[in-house]
């Protein structure tokens, strides 16, 4: 199947229902984007297909094709979100991280509090209680 | 030049904001096998036959008799089997572990048991088996309770606790060497590693443990990891190949360690200005099937059972008794958050009997410098309640509110609580924890077996070794936890890792500092070579704590902490929603106050779900919501606004005078929140406060 993920062209193959989350992290060598819940609770395993998030272990690869899938590898460590979570602490175990800042992503900039707290309440976090990473969002 | 008291940039940050840190399932080794865990259905019985014909079909099959060493999972005692061969004491006990390369002909595996089944003891004062029971004796408690003006009963109850680390419980097992290399997720490598030498009959040079990044602990990963650590290590010497078992969310929530659930008792003297005469308290915890670490959750619970306040006749009778669920353990807090739950929401209600403020209630009988605790420990300079206490009062505009919210659907509420730092009573004699540090060419290596597992670790110990050297916090690594390179600093575990292991490494700082005797380590390492200084933990003089009677100096040091909690009822669903906690903690020194700010409002939120949403549904002793569509903790909509403040007293026991963070956060939201509820004129006296159980007071039971 043929797709755009993180700016490239590429091919895979693999089972049109094997999980988007089982694709990335398995045929593509994609580790960054975690798995916490399996059942689409925690968002975890949160990228965004045609700019939109979506929870990657409840979307049947074959629904990505053609789409552009955008995972954390692809911000390259350069977004400033990355740098603002990693000074103000939006990150302590780590394992929401990719999750949170690929949903933060799709916030857009300088969003409000209110749209913060929504558009992240798909997301868990257990570390932070998400004050620090309202903080780094909002430096960002 | 100085980075403590700075908010440096955190060594781990960059690999966990691009995604590049590696946690146990990010990993894999050549040959790799899958483990799966094949667990009893009931809660009580026998196991009569075990059925399956899956060696034929190419699985690797291990049972209890496959066990190399003994059949435990070495701990405090010696009772729970690594695999259950003759008897099950709880649901999702493990009975059998299949491993085979493909992950979804494992999960199709199909294993038959039969069982006799008997009658589960659910209900922990039904139980006739104690874990483990103590008592803190102080004063003359009949005499004073027996002149006591006024007495204040009260029963309170808390429930389970899930842990919901995002990262569940994981492993990798690898056979080599004539031994084992264990890759986990885990807060305590040497925990492990004895139990592996126990269950695999092997020397511990030939068991050697590695932490990887781990996504979140809370104590869940505390004693967890020696259990599944086991599983996997059996199957891979079997199997003769890697084996990885990581659990699915469900698995972990069903089969995995709780928060004990609590009853605890009040029984209170007091004079009619509010003056405390006498306390006596009667705990019990729930531990489950098995002990692990039930009496030590039982002792810091009973020592915190009396709050921080002043009384001189004081009773604590606490036990941890069985019931056939799966055992319940090590939790953020580890029994304190249970028992100074009672103690502030029976203040709360020895306040309304006596028709005096709650928070002149508290001032009146709150700790100060001199006085002593329960165990008959005097209080250090830094001894903080009344400060903690008058700056959340004051930040969060209580007075005002509380007359203001009178009558309405809004609340606000007071708790005032403790924590001491590091093992309590002899604890870290008996540890003896060592921690090292090493001269490299770039500078120094920190060797500690302490884990980063979110809190910051890696960072904050840096700050300390970087700031005594007179180094840059740059030049300072930390080697991965590996029990091959790391000595034994005791587990990660107990608000001790910045203030008992730090205080440690600081010592090692200190000497290095000398043998360098001003050169740069780059220039030392030129013209001396290697350097390695190592140090053991060496108990203050004057920290004394005996055992046998549980009087003493049950903590080197306290964190102080104070809470005020709003909150609102919604009049049609009784949802209690929380609107904002104000939260003053005194911790001796912030080594990195962004991290200190971490811990608070991640604790802080932990302790309002665990007030008001996280609710462990049992049924037949099984946890019957294990998943997080139903097992619901804070969202970013369930938080409240916090308001975070950081006291600084420092104590001479902790690296720059800095004291225990980790734990105290989660003590201080349920009683506050609680207390908050009550302020609507609701009799609450149990958690989750969950909306039936608001509508049940509101409306009656019936």
């Amino acid at each position: 199947m043929r797709l755009r993920l993180n700016g490239a062209q590429v091919e895979v193959s693999a089972h049109p229902m094997k999980r988007l989350l089982d694709v990335l992290r398995e045929e593509c060598g994609l580790y960054g984007t975690k798995e916490g819940c399996g059942e689409g609770e925690c968002g975890a395993c949160t990228v965004l297909v045609n700019g939109a998030p979506v929870v990657s272990c409840l979307v049947p690869f074959a629904h990505v094709e053609g789409t552009d899938v955008l995972t954390i590898e692809g911000l390259q460590g350069q977004h400033p979100l990355q740098r603002a979570f990693a000074e103000e602490g939006g990150a302590q175990c780590g394992i929401c991280t990719p999750g949170m800042i690929m949903a933060a992503l799709a916030l857009g900039p300088k969003p409000s509090m209110r749209r913060i707290r929504d558009g992240l309440a798909g997301n868990l976090c257990r570390c932070t209680g998400y004050e620090a990473i309202y903080r780094a969002i909002r430096k960002a | 030049m100085q980075s403590v008291g700075q908010s440096v940039t955190r060594k781990d940050g960059m690999a966990k904001v691009t995604g590049t840190a590696r946690y146990i399932d990010d990993l894999s080794f050549r040959g790799l096998l899958h483990g799966r865990t094949i667990r009893s259905t009931i809660p009580r019985g026998r196991i009569l036959a075990v059925r399956h014909q899956l060696e034929q079909r190419g699985f690797v099959v291990a049972g209890a008799r496959d066990v190399p060493g003994r059949n435990i999972v070495a701990l405090i005692e010696d009772d729970q089997p690594c695999l259950a061969e003759h008897e099950v004491r709880h649901t999702a006990e493990p009975i059998l572990l299949l491993a085979h390369e493909d992950r979804d002909v494992l999960r199709a595996a199909q294993v038959e048991i039969d069982y006799e089944t008997a009658t589960p003891v659910l209900d922990p004062l039904a139980s006739d088996v104690i874990h483990k029971s103590l008592r803190i004796d102080k004063g003359d408690v009949r005499d004073a309770m027996a002149r006591a003006p006024v007495i204040v009963d009260g029963e309170y109850r808390t429930g389970h606790q899930e842990h919901v680390y995002i990262e569940t419980n994981g492993v990798i097992a690898v056979p080599e060497k004539g031994g084992i290399t264990l890759y986990g997720s885990l807060q305590c490598p040497y925990y492990v590693q004895k139990a592996l030498t126990v269950l695999l009959g092997l020397p511990a040079e030939v068991v050697r443990i590695v932490q990887t990044e781990t996504g979140g602990g809370f104590g869940g990963k505390e004693e967890y990891p020696s259990v599944i650590a086991g599983h996997a290590a059996v199957l891979a010497l079997k199997a003769g190949r890697p084996v990885k078992i990581v659990y699915d969310r469900a698995e972990d929530m069903l089969a995995t360690t709780k928060r004990h659930p609590s009853i605890v008792r009040h029984r209170t003297g007091v004079d009619h200005d509010g003056r405390l005469l006498a306390m006596e308290i009667e705990i019990i915890l729930d531990g489950g099937a098995y002990v692990t670490l039930s009496p030590v959750v039982l002792s810091r619970g009973a020592i915190h059972a009396a709050g921080p306040y002043r009384c001189d006749h004081v009773r604590i009778d606490g036990r941890t008794v069985m019931t056939n669920t799966p055992p319940n353990g090590a939790f953020r807090g580890f029994g304190a958050p249970q028992t100074q739950f009672a103690m502030e929401v029976h203040m709360e209600r020895i306040a309304e009997r006596l028709g005096i403020d709650p928070v002149r209630l508290r001032e009146l009988n709150a700790l100060r410098p001199g006085d002593t605790t329960a165990t008959g420990q005097v209080m250090d300079l830094d001894c903080s309640a009344l400060e903690v206490l008058q700056e959340a009062v004051r930040r969060s505009d209580y007075a005002r509110k509380r007359h203001a919210y009178a009558g309405t659907n809004r609340g606000i509420g007071v708790s005032l609580f403790f924590h001491g730092s590091g093992f309590t009573g002899s604890g870290e004699v008996h540890l003896a924890s060592k921690a090292a540090l090493q001269l490299t060419e770039r500078g120094v290596q920190i060797l500690v077996a302490s884990t980063e597992i979110g809190q910051g670790t890696r960072t904050m110990h840096a700050q300390i070794v970087a700031d005594t050297l007179g180094i840059p916090y740059e030049s300072v690594h930390t080697a991965q936890p590996d029990t091959a390179v790391v000595p034994d600093s005791g587990p990660t575990v107990a608000s001790r890792t910045c203030m008992v292991v730090g205080r440690i490494l600081q010592r090692c700082a200190e000497e290095m500092r000398e043998r360098l005797g001003g050169l740069s380590p780059a220039d030392y390492w030129k013209a001396h070579g290697p350097l390695v200084i190592i140090k053991q933990y060496e108990k203050p003089e004057d920290v004394r704590w005996d055992d046998a009677g549980y009087t003493g100096d049950a903590y080197a040091a306290y964190g102080w902490g104070c809470d005020v909690a709003e909150v609102q009822m919604d009049p049609d669903t009784y949802e209690i929603r929380p609107l904002r906690i104000t939260t003053v903690q005194e911790i001796g020194k912030a080594i990195h106050p962004s991290l200190v700010a971490g811990q608070i409002e991640g604790g802080t939120s932990q302790g309002v779900g665990y007030a008001l949403i996280e609710h462990v549904a049992m049924r037949d002793g099984a946890m019957a919501n294990a998943q997080l569509t139903n097992y619901i903790i804070p969202t970013t909509l369930d938080t409240p606004q916090m308001d975070v403040v950081i006291l600084e007293k420092p104590s001479r026991h902790g690296p720059y005078g800095a004291k225990g963070v980790g734990e105290m956060p989660i003590d201080g939201p349920a009683p506050a929140v609680v207390n908050a509820i009550r302020h609507l004129a609701l009799d609450v006296r149990e958690i989750p406060a969950l909306p039936e159980h608001i509508m049940e007071v509101v409306c009656g039971s019936g």
